[in-house]
């Protein structure tokens, strides 16, 4: 049997892939990287793309991932992949428009979530109150 | 006494509660399977990222990233709370919220700045009625929680403490200990407490590509987002059985209620017929 190394991918969201390999291939930040057992350890970033990944007797595996990070020891390769595609523009949008929603229900609590609220419990109030009116024009 | 037309109306607006408390706990512990595992599958990802980061953290001591470090004086802080979208679940949010409350009124006793990042509905509501400094927020996050979604209103807590608006960030959420037990916590999230970055083992070190600033830049702010995406698993974890346990005990009271009105509903209807019984024994007497 061919050597083989302990392979994990993981995400925040779980894991993605975990077992023995003879070889992986995936993007790093400078360029495609493979990894045989054995590998001097290295810490890189990896590139949005495809991770191959090759089980003994069995057709190669693909994973995508949207980035992340590589660790790699003598024993065993990890994968700590993003789930979602980042990058600095983005996240720094992603950031700008949290910042504006937050200010913009900062500036009109009384509109928005809070008034909705305050309106259905009039209206449930009000309800009830025509409600107990008629009963006792009724009962009268 | 109330007659037996009433209280049959009432038995079946019961029996109608209960069954909807019944399905919402059917559909509740189902779900909280999966938020279990999804809680579990979290993990893995988090415990990697500690054991690269205590590595990178007492390998290259010369570089400290402003996350580790710790701030000598504190004046403005930050919170994250954590909460569930929907109500009917128990005293789940009161008990984070008020947790929450306490602190917050502890800090101000202290003179320090509060800033809040609100993770779902609940907290939100409450921040805004307590009229807190809301930073940002996420709502609706749904039945399962995706990272995604929590990247921008993170990174704007993230950036706060980097460009030292903020002196410390708290992270409070509810704990999933067991089905039946749920406990609100409220933990430091930065500066990184020296426990989570482990004691180096090896006298080795990585080769590093680009750098190892760079590297450990990208992976210190995803741990911390790692730390809050968990904290959301758990929480919707902690909500699912929350929302179980307390439309069981709903689904029992109904019961209860449903039986003591039907021994009334029994004896008034009992008591009808005796009543008649003697109309009409005391007629025929009268005959």
């Amino acid at each position: 049997m061919a050597m083989t190394i302990h392979v994990d991918v993981v995400s925040a969201e779980g894991s993605i892939f975990s077992g023995l390999c003879e070889f992986v291939a995936l993007p790093g930040e400078a360029g495609e990287l493979g990894i045989l057992p054995g590998h001097a350890p290295l810490l890189t970033r990896i590139r949005p793309g495809t991770v191959r990944l090759k089980v003994p007797d069995r057709e190669e595996e693909l994973v995508f991932v949207a980035g992340g990070v590589l660790e790699v020891q003598a024993s065993a390769v990890t994968v700590l992949a993003d789930t979602a595609i980042r990058g600095r523009d983005l996240d720094e949008a992603k950031a700008t428009e949290a910042k504006k929603k937050a200010e913009e229900a900062m500036r009109d609590q009384t509109s928005g979530l809070e008034y909705a609220q305050a309106e259905i419990e009039l209206a449930n109030a009000i309800a009830q109150l025509r409600a107990i009116e008629r009963l006792r024009s009724r009962r009268r | 006494m109330a007659g037996g037309k009433e209280i049959r109306t009432k038995i079946k607006s019961v029996q109608n509660t209960q069954k909807i408390t019944k399905a919402m706990e059917m559909v509740a512990a189902s779900k909280m399977r999966k938020a279990q595992e999804r809680m579990r599958a979290a993990r893995p990802y988090g415990e990697k990222m500690r054991n690269i980061i205590g590595h990178l953290a007492h390998a290259n001591t010369e570089y400290r990233h402003p996350f580790l470090i710790r701030r000598d004086t504190v004046k403005r802080v930050g919170l994250i709370v954590v909460t569930s979208d929907k109500g009917l679940c128990g005293g789940l949010n009161t008990n984070v919220l008020r947790l929450a409350l306490g602190r917050i009124r502890q800090w101000e006793s202290e003179g320090e700045e509060i800033r809040v990042t609100c993770i779902g509905n609940k907290g939100l509501g409450f921040m805004q009625r307590l009229n807190a400094q809301v930073l940002s927020h996420v709502t609706g996050l749904g039945d399962a929680p995706r990272l995604e979604k929590l990247i921008g209103p993170v990174k704007v807590m993230l950036d706060a403490y980097s460009t030292d608006e903020l002196d410390q960030v708290f992270l409070a959420y509810t704990r999933f200990i067991n089905t039946m037990k749920q406990e609100p916590v409220i933990e430091q999230l930065l500066p990184l407490e020296g426990k989570d970055v482990g004691a180096r083992t090896h006298a080795w070190d990585y080769l590093y590509e680009p750098e190892a600033k760079q590297v450990l830049d990208d992976l210190l702010v995803r741990y911390t987002e790692a730390l809050i995406y968990q904290a959301v698993a758990e929480n919707m974890a902690s909500e699912q059985s929350a929302r179980m346990v307390a439309m069981k005990s709903a689904s029992d009271n109904a019961g209860t209620v449903i039986s003591e009105l039907q021994l009334i509903y029994n004896k008034t209807r009992q008591a009808a017929i005796t009543k008649e019984i003697s109309e009409i024994v005391g007629g025929a007497a009268a005959v």
